[in-house]
């Protein structure tokens, strides 16, 4: 989940790791989901009729039932349709989610990039039969067998939404337009006191994707695997930031009113932030994906092996990608839906594109989150540092 | 009392200058329940009833009202329990060790919220968790009434302590049993001290969020809970402008009703 | 029933509640300061080392972030301070009974509004472009150190003034006439008189006020633009970075700063007045 990305580099996320080493060929390049292999779980083979109750584990804003709003409800009418009654916990963090699944008391999770390995290479997720699911098929093609939410070419789950972390300016007072995330980091000292970056261990990919081009003598390939050489890099070019930073953000509120009021000018978001801020209409802000590519997350449905509502979970997981539905998360939440077809479905006709939600191209150029482990996890060794390290560095960095 | 007038009005000013920094942020805060900006960023761009008509509909604040409340009160009668008890025993009983009690009572408010935080919940998912204690809402109750205990222990043994003990001889001469005693003459005594305790001890559960996020379980959401998750929730922030007003003057009869009941102001703390 | 009996039975559940279950748990989280996480698997490992305590004493970064935590918190008690002492004597000693009720209730309302709500409300009056800029004409504190303090100052200052007005309440009038009587000044009398009487109410207050600062690392993250302080640390260490044991020696800090302040304050009667 983009908005509070905390987890630990712990327990099964380093099981995985674990699988990987035994594979014994950790170091040939080759994405690291293509080596180890999880534990063997059964997978459907036929959807039945619901068992008339469903309880999953979602962020907030992704199970509606009104009564936050009791004009966006997407799980009433999924419960008159199947049958299924909806409980939903909300977890908090990704942290959560998994302990929550472990339970073995839900039948399903949306869960994000930092908790899918974990869950996977635990058991507590099973494969997806995705002929089963029949809105998969027109879901975005860079969405599947990505290496966060498959192994070996087999489905762990149906892609849900997905996002990207921009570069946010004010054009008034930012000028000439930036191209790169030089403009927070080599350039910062220009706008110094309003710069803003996200306030958490992961914004460091961001600084290594940077490194990535800018400084090609460092080697790094992945910005979620990095040496501790590596990271010491990003750790200077961060603490060298830190000196024009005037904020840093964690909710959208806050970086919403940091633009407004010109705390803020330039610095990494979100596209649902940059839109609050051109609808309030009171600062015009502009977004670009720099030529350096951009960070991002993608959060997939999964269901769990010891699901009592299997058939529920099924129809669940179709239902919230197909077309209408997909569209009024996607819309509701602030993110791109991963239907294809949600983009005729959308109340703003225009919110697919302003969201890239179906630009293959630009989809490519993102580095979805993943934890940082100790077994790099592009595979190629075990000598990276881990996210308990990125948390250090991180607490180095505010000073 | 006799003051000097310029001591009189320079202690007004101030007052009125209190008063003023104390309540411009709520003011600001009941002007953005209106403002139609879905950040409150100032000034607003306009003014709408909108945030009121979504949190009048709201089922999910009410039902975090509700286990808000739930907590409050739970931890409110432990607390009157726990702190009363203690009280009784430091005021009417000559101990070894007794001036340790304070101090031990005032321990857990006394230290930083994430301190008690992470001690609880060290010990309920580490040490009691292989026992099946897992966190939910009794688990929050527990780290709530355990800092409001002081709070009822302070006022209770104060007024104990002024009291006296020449009425409960009294009673016991005249005939009357222990219990007699305590609800004929002590506890009438002591009730004003009571209300004010257990009104402060409420508040001070009603707007916990370090313990609380340490102690809850995944399923639990008290009100300040679902405040900060609706910061972080696209479209909707301002209604949390409109809970805060409606709290703020909701609140303002339990703690009025504190402060006649009580009485004796001199004890109470509310 | 015996008097050591009921006495046993009066205090057996409130000691078995603090001393059992509080100062248990305290003990744990003590203990777990010398355990250590695993690097592989991030589980903790229930063996003795020394480790953490010596990361919190050689790392430069964390005596910074605990002395700057510190300040804070003194910075925060002063200034409620300064306001509290007026505003209660006012209160007991000028306001009429029926005026009096009422300020109790002003003061102690501004509580009940959310803390969250009220440390974004100072967000918006501290902005570059809020209402303290639109009156001062541009001159605000705007994000960082400064906002920190007069926020938390702000959201504790109930806290501040309800124990010194009990303090006040209990004072006298009659001894403060005799000193205006004698000819003393109304700074004198309040210097060598009022304050004197009811310095634990003051210190009680303060013990709220310092242990909150302490504590807090919500409002610092609303208001406090790049700044962080201990909780931050502590708060990192435990969710983000999963690391229990670390975090439980940094709380060591704010744990020691407290007892110790506790310890001066006890001979004042002020845990009494909390």
């Amino acid at each position: 989940m983009r908005r509070m990305f905390r987890t630990a580099g712990a327990g099964a996320a380093v099981v995985f790791a674990a699988a990987l080493a035994l594979s014994g060929c950790s170091s040939n390049g080759t994405p690291a989901a293509k080596q180890a292999a999880p534990p063997t779980e059964k997978m459907a083979s036929s959807v039945g009729s619901g068992e008339g109750q469903l309880n999953l584990i979602a962020w907030a804003g992704y199970t509606e039932d009104g009564s936050n709003d009791k004009s966006v409800d997407w799980v009433h009418p999924f419960e008159t349709q199947t049958g299924c009654t909806v409980h939903t916990t909300y977890g908090a963090t990704s942290d959560d989610m998994v302990q929550l699944m472990r339970t073995g008391q839900y039948d399903g999770v949306s869960a994000s990039g930092d908790a899918t390995l974990r869950l996977i290479y635990a058991g507590d997720v099973a494969p997806v039969n995705t002929s089963l699911v029949p809105n998969y098929k027109t879901i975005s093609s860079f969405l599947k067998n990505g290496n966060w939410n498959s192994v070996n070419g087999q489905m762990y789950g149906i892609p849900h939404g997905w996002g990207a972390n921009l570069l946010m300016y004010t054009p008034s007072t930012v000028s000439p337009a930036p191209t790169s995330w030089s403009a927070v980091f080599d350039d910062a000292s220009t706008y110094k006191g309003k710069v803003t970056a996200y306030d958490s261990p992961i914004y460091i990919a961001d600084a290594a994707l940077y490194l990535k081009s800018s400084d090609p003598s460092l080697g790094i390939t992945d910005p979620y695997s990095l040496t501790a050489k590596q990271l010491a890099a990003a750790v200077a070019l961060l603490k060298k930031q830190n000196a024009s930073v005037g904020e840093y953000w964690s909710d959208y509120t806050k970086e919403v009113q940091a633009f407004e009021s010109g705390t803020s000018v330039v610095g990494t978001t979100w596209q649902v932030i940059a839109n609050l801020i051109n609808s309030d209409a009171k600062v015009k802000v502009e977004t670009v994906v720099p030529k350096e590519g951009v960070t991002g997350w993608s959060d997939t449905w999964m269901i769990s092996t010891k699901s009592k509502h299997p058939n529920c979970m099924y129809k669940w997981m179709n239902y919230i990608t197909s077309a209408s539905v997909n569209a009024q998360v996607a819309e509701w939440f602030g993110e791109a839906p991963s239907q294809t077809l949600a983009c005729a479905k959308t109340s703003d006709p225009g919110f697919c594109g302003t969201y890239h939600a179906t630009d293959q191209k630009y989809a490519a150029g993102i580095h979805y989150w993943t934890t940082p482990t100790k077994q790099c996890v592009d595979g190629k060794g075990n000598n990276c540092t881990a996210y308990s390290d990125w948390v250090n560095a991180w607490q180095q960095i505010r000073g | 009392m006799k003051l000097p007038a310029s001591l009189r009005v320079t202690l007004t000013a101030c007052m009125v200058l209190g008063l003023v920094v104390l309540y411009v942020p709520l003011i600001l805060i009941v002007l953005n329940s209106f403002n139609s900006s879905r950040t409150f960023g100032f000034p607003p761009p306009g003014l709408t009833l909108d945030w009121w008509q979504k949190a009048a509909s709201s089922s999910g604040a009410l039902s975090a009202l509700g286990t808000s409340v739930v907590a409050g009160l739970c931890a409110m009668v432990i607390a009157l329990v726990l702190g009363t008890m203690a009280a009784f025993a430091v005021q009417r009983f000559e101990f070894f060790g007794r001036s340790t009690i304070s101090f031990l009572v005032v321990l857990p408010i006394t230290l930083p919220g994430i301190v008690t935080g992470i001690a609880l919940n060290a010990t309920f998912v580490q040490v009691l968790g292989p026992f099946g204690v897992a966190l939910g809402l009794a688990t929050v109750i527990i780290g709530h009434a355990t800092f409001c205990i002081v709070i009822v222990y302070n006022n209770v043994q104060a007024r104990l302590r002024r009291m006296g003990t020449s009425l409960e001889e009294a009673s016991a001469d005249l005939g009357a049993n222990g219990w007699q005693t305590f609800w004929r003459v002590t506890f009438p005594g002591v009730r004003g001290a009571l209300v004010a305790g257990a009104v402060l001890a409420f508040a001070l559960s009603f707007d916990e969020i370090v313990v609380t996020t340490f102690t809850a379980g995944p399923a639990i959401q008290t009100l300040p809970l679902w405040i900060f998750s609706n910061l972080f929730r696209p479209n909707q922030a301002p209604v949390v402008n409109v809970v805060a007003a409606v709290l703020a003057v909701v609140a303002v009869v339990p703690v009025w009703l504190a402060q006649r009941f009580s009485g004796d102001s001199t004890t109470s703390r509310v | 029933m015996r008097p050591g009996a009921r006495l046993a039975l009066l205090l057996s559940v409130p000691l078995l509640w603090l001393v059992v279950m509080y100062l248990g748990s305290i003990a744990v989280m003590l203990v777990s300061a010398f355990w250590t996480v695993n690097d592989f698997t991030g589980a903790v490992e229930q063996t003795f080392t020394f480790d953490n305590i010596r990361r919190l004493v050689t790392e430069p970064l964390f005596a910074t972030v605990a002395l700057r935590t510190i300040l804070v918190a003194l910075g925060v008690t002063v200034i409620d301070a300064v306001f509290a002492i007026p505003m209660a004597l006012f209160m007991s000693k000028v306001a009429s009974p029926r005026l009096r009720l009422g300020l109790l209730v002003a003061v102690t309302t501004p509580l009940w509004a959310s803390y969250l709500v009220k440390a974004y409300a100072w967000r918006t009056l501290v902005a570059p472009n809020g209402p303290i800029a639109f009156i001062t004409g541009g001159n605000t504190p705007g994000y960082g150190l400064a906002a920190t303090v007069i926020t938390l100052a702000y959201l504790w200052l109930p806290y501040m003034i309800i124990p010194i007005y009990a303090g006040f309440d209990r004072v006298s009038d009659s001894l403060v006439e005799a000193s205006f009587d004698l000819g003393a000044s109304a700074w004198r009398t309040i210097r060598s008189v009022a304050l004197p009487l009811v310095f634990p109410a003051i210190a009680a207050g303060s013990i709220f006020t310092f242990s909150l600062t302490l504590g807090d690392y919500i409002a610092v993250g609303i208001v406090g633009g790049k700044t962080q302080l201990l909780a931050n640390v502590i708060y990192g260490q435990l969710v983000t970075a999963n690391n229990q044991p670390f975090a439980a020696a940094l709380s060591l800090i704010p744990l020691a700063a407290i007892v110790l302040y506790l310890f001066a304050m006890r001979r004042t009667g002020a845990l009494e007045k909390v």
